[in-house]
């Protein structure tokens, strides 16, 4: 969930060998089915294109509030007995929220798959949401705020960074809300949700694993095609004013070590074919901290020695508009100042020299090869799968990105970087660390804003 | 969602009859390592694992953090490649190293595409890593600084505060408990990592396992080139016996987070324990078993007091923790507590029910499937039953004897080796904290 996460994986597709079968049922609701009969395993997950960017002023957090909702019953299915059928299946479930999509899954012995789509597609529709019940729930919610962001520096940073970075886009809003929608929500906030995305021609069932397709496409329709198509509101469409100059923040916050993050706003995939810039981002990304020897780690963290660690990273498939980052944080001795114009002097080799064709071929045979680990997690393909559909693009398009990934040319990584890496675009985010003890703040520290 | 659950995973087997559990082939190889081997060919790849008894619990008293260290050099140089090299060739192959490191095992693990050009590079990586590190002098200093800082960072977290307070509270002076400070860590010297690397990564201490895309006759190729050139050490002296605790024990530390973490739990069970049946699957009645636990249900289900509370059983070489774990806002700390105080008391002394432990048995047998549906996850059960010398039968007769379970044996082990008033508690969080209520 935190945003300049590695999508690598994401944007990596498997070609011939992938038996993927495809079908709409009259409801609207796409089926997606993969057959891999590696191990008498399934995993049905169903993606709703409804995340937090879909929420409105007010009642941010209610994507993730409802999906935590999701397990609380049905008329048909009591309070608890959710989870206790599928665990009695010998089957492992859970859920999660993004900005773009909230997604349901479960993970069974293939005879199991009935049991699940009956008690998934029970739950699109008939899902009883007490007052009672979201009293409760709201506060486990809290809890898991306190937990993930309030408590967490690097959370914090991160939730600031998109607060600022973003000025009328929704992704400036954090997927578990802020604390105090959060005290004012209400079940009628969840209820509303609910009724408004929760709907069969607002989703994507995939079922990966040994199974037959025939067999599935049945089984949808008998569970999930007398589901009624829902009335969806119509999606605005954001489009985030220009950055006119650099942006700089300080979150302070418990910690020992101060934090850099830098983000640019940067192109996210629209059009797989004619699009050039995402995957060179891609490709910039893997140059830049693709492995141990790549650029930023040998030579700020291990030649230099101004870093404890760094990363650079970027997702090009989202809803929404995309940035490229970079984190780092500095070593004993260095001050943040120091550390970014490391980073810049790292980034403007890039724009002067560009990237030879070794470090392009170093990153396609990770490519290569992570084309074929990537056989080996059922569930992540799954996922490959849900998540390309729910964010607008096709799973048809995985190989095209692939191939268009591999063709990126070092003239594309040095355009890109000259583009994209602009100052204008930046938002620099720096952690203040504070010491344990509240009553004392440190004064001054180690960083500074300008 | 609890990574602390992922080693317990490996514990839980199953097989018979519906479900074929992968053929294990075992042989010891001519360096005295022992291997153990599934030959599977549905993918282009290969995992490997080599363990040793090289973990935490290995340090001397008055050298904490070597065995760490000497874990954390191995891939940053080794003959006739610095720790570029390393990186670089391996890149360029596709390949990755990735390593493990707990009390009891030192691991390195490589997987790699199947197709020979790219086996042969990452093998002899590998092989170099494992057998001829170099520890590099400048390598080691810019290491120690690194986790130095890592270590100062870490002491602001209450996670670790509290993990590192619990380890202590539970197993007092003995190495399951032990946490390497930075005085430790600064006075480590190369020659302290050669040494331990002499001493630990012994040939005929060595576990591989193989998993993957090649023939017996490769497989017993490759295990000889990554250990026909480890020290010849004699075996590693075993670690020491773990005490019981005796009473209850108490402790707060003040933070400004606005959660509190609690930790509650005792010294537990070892690999070999004949309890471990009953208590793996009581525990997942009491915490382990996700959404349907009682501690989830009394905690976060009927009260919303917590998004996570567990607990479980971490078997060891020597008795591991039995540990329950939560967090919860400072304001409601005491109230929790008594929560799960009381939770674990009533289900120690009135036991669990037919229907819970029905439900129990269906899911750890019915979801056996889950727990060997990849390379990487059977790579992981021949490591654990190399390294813990379990019966090759292993997965065969995990079935069986989570059917054999009854509700009298269960209780009857919660009785004898859990008793919840001779617990540490640690709770970290809350400024007006410090005080034992």
């Amino acid at each position: 969930m935190r945003f300049y996460a590695f999508c690598w994986g994401l944007l990596i597709a498997i070609g011939a060998q992938a038996e993927v079968f495809e079908q709409t049922l009259s409801n609207g609701l796409k089926v997606i089915v993969k057959e891999d009969r590696r191990a008498p395993v399934v995993v049905q997950q169903v993606w709703y294109r409804a995340g937090s960017m879909d929420e409105k002023t007010g009642v941010t957090g209610v994507a993730h509030v409802l999906e935590h909702m999701m397990f609380k019953g049905t008329k048909a299915v009591p309070m608890g007995e959710f989870s206790r059928r599928i665990a009695a299946a010998g089957g492992r479930e859970n859920a999660f929220t993004s900005y773009d999509y909230t997604a349901y899954f479960q993970q069974l012995h293939k005879s199991q798959l009935e049991l699940a789509m009956k008690l998934e597609a029970d739950r699109m529709h008939n899902l009883n949401l007490s007052d009672q019940e979201f009293a409760k729930e709201i506060r486990v919610v809290m809890e898991e705020r306190r937990w993930r962001t309030d408590d967490d520096a690097h959370a914090l940073l991160d939730e600031r960074l998109m607060a600022t970075a973003y000025q009328e886009h929704p992704y400036r809003n954090p997927i578990v809300g802020w604390m105090n929608d959060l005290k004012n929500m209400t079940a009628d906030d969840a209820r509303h949700w609910y009724q408004t995305w929760y709907a069969p021609n607002n989703a994507t069932l995939v079922i990966a694993g040994d199974v037959d397709a025939k067999q599935v496409f049945a089984l949808a329709k008998k569970y999930y095609g007398r589901i009624r198509a829902g009335k969806l509101p119509a999606r605005k469409h954001y489009e985030e004013p220009a950055q006119l100059g650099i942006k700089r923040i300080v979150v302070k916050a418990p910690a020992e070590l101060p934090h850099l993050v830098m983000a640019y706003h940067a192109p996210t995939l629209r059009d797989v074919e004619k699009d050039w810039q995402p995957y060179a981002l891609s490709v910039l990304a893997g140059v830049l901290d693709g492995n141990d020897s790549a650029r930023l780690n040998k030579s700020l963290v291990r030649e230099r020695q101004v870093a404890t660690s760094i990363g650079a990273g970027y997702a090009n498939t989202s809803r929404g508009p995309t940035m490229f980052s970079l984190e780092a944080t500095p070593a004993a001795g260095t001050s943040v100042e120091a550390l970014e114009a490391a980073i810049r002097e790292q980034l403007q080799m890039i724009v002067r020299d560009g990237v030879s064709e070794e470090e392009l071929r170093r990153v396609r045979a990770q490519v290569t090869a992570a084309e074929v680990y990537k056989l080996d997690s059922l569930f992540y393909q799954a996922m490959q799968i849900g998540q390309i559909e729910s964010i607008g693009l096709s799973q048809h398009d995985l190989p095209v990105m692939l191939k268009k990934l591999q063709a990126v040319t070092a003239e594309q990584v040095q355009a890109v970087a000259r583009d994209i890496l602009r100052d204008d675009q930046l938002t620099v985010a720096v952690l203040d660390p504070q010491p344990l003890a509240a009553d004392k703040p440190q004064q001054g520290g180690h960083a500074h804003a300008h | 969602m609890r990574t602390k659950l992922i080693s317990f995973v490996l514990l839980c087997g199953f097989a018979a009859g519906a479900l074929a559990t992968p053929q294990i082939q075992h042989w010891q190889a001519a360096s005295g390592a022992r291997v153990y081997f599934v030959e599977d060919h549905n993918l282009p790849m290969l995992d490997v694992a080599v363990s040793f008894p090289a973990g935490s619990a290995y340090d001397k008293a008055d050298k904490k953090g070597v065995a760490g260290l000497t874990h954390g050099l191995l891939d940053l140089g080794a003959q006739g490649m610095n720790e570029d090299d390393i990186a670089r060739k391996l890149a360029d192959v596709g390949a990755r190293i990735a390593s493990s490191f707990d009390a009891d095992r030192s691991a390195v693990t490589l997987r790699t595409l199947s197709s020979q050009a790219e086996r042969d590079v990452a093998l002899d990586i590998l092989a170099r890593v494992l057998q001829q590190p170099l520890f590099p002098q400048e390598v080691l200093a810019r290491e120690k600084a690194r986790l130095v800082a890592s270590l100062r960072e870490a002491e602001t977290k209450p996670e670790f505060l509290s993990e590192k307070a619990f380890g202590k509270a539970v197993f007092g002076t003995h190495p399951y408990g032990w946490q390497s400070e930075v005085k430790d860590i600064e006075k480590i010297q190369r020659d302290d990592l050669q040494a331990f690397f002499r001493s630990h990564y012994g040939a005929k201490d060595a576990v591989v396992a193989l998993m993957g895309d090649v023939s017996r006759q490769q497989a017993e190729a490759i295990a000889q080139q990554l250990t026909a050139q480890l020290p010849q050490s004699g075996s590693v002296a075993s670690l020491p016996a773990v005490a019981g605790l005796q009473a209850g024990y108490e402790l707060r530390i003040p933070h400004p987070a606005s959660q509190s973490h609690i930790l509650i739990g005792a010294p537990g069970i070892a690999r070999n324990d004949p309890d471990y049946f009953p208590l793996y699957v009581g525990n997942y009645i009491l915490g382990g078993g996700g959404f349907v636990s009682r501690l989830m249900n009394e905690v976060r289900e009927k009260r919303g007091m917590a998004y996570s509370v567990y607990s479980y059983f971490m078997p060891m070489q020597q008795p591991g923790a039995f540990q329950i774990g939560l967090q919860t806002k400072n304001e409601q700390v005491d109230e929790a507590l008594q929560v799960v105080r009381k939770t674990v008391h009533d289900f120690v002394a009135k036991g669990v029910t037919e229907a819970e432990l029905r439900a129990a048995k269906q899911n750890i047998i019915g979801g056996f499937p889950l727990r060997i549906d990849s390379n990487r996850k059977i790579l992981d059960y021949l490591s654990v039953i190399g390294f813990y010398d379990l019966p090759l039968t292993y997965l065969d007769d995990f079935q069986i004897s989570i059917e054999q379970v009854d509700v009298r044996a269960i209780n009857d082990a919660f009785r004898r080796r859990i008793d919840p008033d001779a617990m540490a508690t640690v709770i970290v969080g809350g400024q007006a904290a410090g005080e034992t209520k």
